[in-house]
């Protein structure tokens, strides 16, 4: 299916990073936002409560974080494509509905673009510290599914992934972008509709009567009903069954949750959007994603000038994270380095992946900026040795 | 030009962030080349130290976006001048609001520093918002950064339309005075 050519802005346009991933909703289909302004995310809001009325589309400004994410979940119900837009501040209101949005199997998208925290933190600077809220953050095991771009124009393009992404898997995708990118302007080149595919939402072809909304296809994700045409249905964050109804035991805890982790595990290869240059041959590997991704640039250029055998692997999907294919590299490399505005959260997930087959170096901080080059360079000559 | 690292600043309100955004749009949407342009301010909406940093290539896309010694800096505050000077190439040009900012003289000889009375400049339009468009047309005029043709059509899709015309005045003025002051330098025997 191809996006409809009411949303999508054909042309080249010089555009921040959060005016470009609100084109990138607006092509995807999204005609729902609830949004509480948060710096540095503000901009998406902003750009969507200019487009959204011009293409058909709603923009509700709530009065915090809790009641965005709910408003989005029941928009989703009520079959709209639809997503939020926050900073960490607000990320972290929205954890618990996340939960139900998992359990409830609401496709919706959630952009995030970082700053510092924790708390109210950096308002205006950068950070990649809430990649493990995103995976961990609500309570309860699930499986999630999380993109970083690293230019405007991936912010257009990922969005739009994003959000087929949430239809495909019906759970709730995270946008993890950061300050730096959000608020980076770029040549962005928005394609003609028949050129962009869009995953269109998973309506069911059985009868009322027959219909169970919780019972899973081939691939383990359920199809959804369309309201208002005589399908009744229970849905709950309660442990259910295949009809949707509570039903509190161990084994149906086993097979809902179970399934919840299932349908992006299993399906992970087909999640997987990564960016690989120089692996075959390399001593060190350089993993990274956002803003990060590029600061490396002249610290892996340098690396290599020197000799070095550098290769390089950019998580566009930071989760599901790419296990097998770590550790497959861990046995060929001498180190891992991974550049994050962080202490350490992502190179936790490497570290574990590599199981003591080669080294792993973060190269990390608290926020604030991105990394000076020189620190990065130094640590691949480091661990080259 | 091949690859010019470009730094402006200033403060919340002069329109630094806008000055990048033309900038950035003459080069990658008007002209052929490549342009990222990226931003730090404070909270503050007006008032706080404001700085754009605008990444150019003729050839090739931007990978590393960022900025550690400007070839070109555009400085529109004295607290812009005194943090992103010291920075500022060693054969460097520094473009500066003159009555805003005072350099100091002898500090770094072969630095090319050029100024402009842009915000009187600006009042004298009646609208000292234009201050910016005023140092982006002494760029023009100072530097061979970028055309004119292809500046006035990215100031045209960056301001309201009714506002249109008083901006390119405002640029025209710049290039002007960018265009005049090197002619003297010149007329005076200097290297320009």
């Amino acid at each position: 299916m191809h996006a409809d050519p009411k949303g999508v802005l054909t042309g080249t346009h010089y555009l921040d990073g959060d005016h470009a991933a609100a084109e990138g909703a607006c092509a995807a289909g999204c005609r729902f936002l609830a949004g509480y302004p948060i710096t540095p995310s503000t901009e998406v809001a902003e750009r969507c409560a200019l487009r959204f009325p011009m293409i058909g589309g709603t923009f509700i400004q709530m009065e915090d974080e809790l009641a965005s994410i709910a408003a989005i979940l029941g928009a989703s119900w009520g079959g709209l494509k639809t997503f939020t837009v926050t900073s960490g501040p607000g990320f972290s209101l929205m954890m618990e509905n996340i939960g139900l949005g998992i359990m409830m199997e609401c496709p919706c998208v959630i952009i995030n673009v970082q700053r510092g925290g924790p708390s109210t933190g950096l308002p205006t600077l950068p950070a990649q510290a809430d990649m493990m809220q995103a995976r961990w953050g609500s309570h309860g095991d699930y499986e999630i599914i999380a993109l970083s771009p690293n230019s405007p124009q991936e912010c257009f393009d990922l969005t739009i992934e994003a959000v087929n992404l949430s239809e495909q898997y019906r759970l709730p995708v995270m946008l993890m972008m950061d300050e730096c990118i959000g608020h980076m302007t770029e040549k962005v080149v928005i394609p003609l509709a028949e050129e962009i595919d869009i995953v269109p939402r998973r309506w069911t072809r059985e009868k009322p009567d027959t219909y169970l909304p919780y019972k899973p296809c081939d691939d383990l994700v359920p199809e959804i009903a369309p309201l208002g045409y005589g399908y009744r249905f229970h849905t709950t964050g309660l442990t259910h069954d295949q009809r949707g109804y509570p039903v509190l035991n161990a084994e149906t805890q086993e097979e809902c949750v179970g399934r919840l982790m299932d349908k992006v595990n299993k399906n992970a290869e087909n999640i997987y959007h990564l960016e690989k240059h120089n692996l075959d041959d390399a001593d060190v590997i350089l993993i990274s994603y956002g803003i990060s991704s590029r600061v490396a640039i002249p610290a892996v250029g340098k690396a290599r000038e020197d000799g070095i055998k550098v290769g390089e692997l950019r998580l566009i999907t930071v989760w599901p994270f790419p296990e097998n294919l770590i550790r497959e590299l861990a046995g060929n490399i001498k180190a891992f380095v991974m550049p994050e505005i962080n202490y350490g959260q992502v190179v936790l997930e490497v570290e574990r992946c590599v199981g003591g087959k080669c080294k792993t170096r973060l190269v990390g901080h608290a926020g604030g900026w991105v990394h000076d080059p020189e620190s990065i360079y130094q640590a691949i000559k480091e661990v080259a040795q | 030009m091949s690859h010019t690292d470009v730094v402006i600043s200033g403060f919340g309100g002069q329109g630094v962030i806008m000055a990048g955004i033309v900038l950035g749009k003459t080069i990658s949407i008007f002209s052929d080349g490549f342009a990222t342009m990226t931003q730090n301010f404070g909270p503050e909406a007006r008032g706080g130290a404001c700085t754009a940093q605008v990444v150019v290539d003729s050839d090739n896309p931007i990978r590393y976006p960022y900025v550690q010694h400007p070839k070109i800096l555009i400085a529109m505050s004295q607290e812009g001048y005194e943090k992103h000077e010291p920075n500022l190439a060693s054969d460097g040009l520094l473009l500066y609001e003159e009555e805003l900012v005072e350099p100091h003289p002898g500090k770094r000889d072969q630095i090319k520093a050029l100024g402009i009375p842009a915000a009187r400049i600006a009042e004298e339009f009646g609208n000292p918002m234009v201050l910016n468009m005023v140092m982006i047309g002494f760029l023009a005029g100072t530097s061979n950064l970028i055309d004119i043709e292809p500046a006035k059509k990215a100031i045209a899709g960056c301001v309201p339309s009714h506002f249109i015309e008083l901006n390119h005045r405002a640029f025209d003025k710049g290039y002007e005075y960018g265009r005049n002051k090197l002619e003297a330098l010149k007329a005076a025997g200097s290297e320009v």
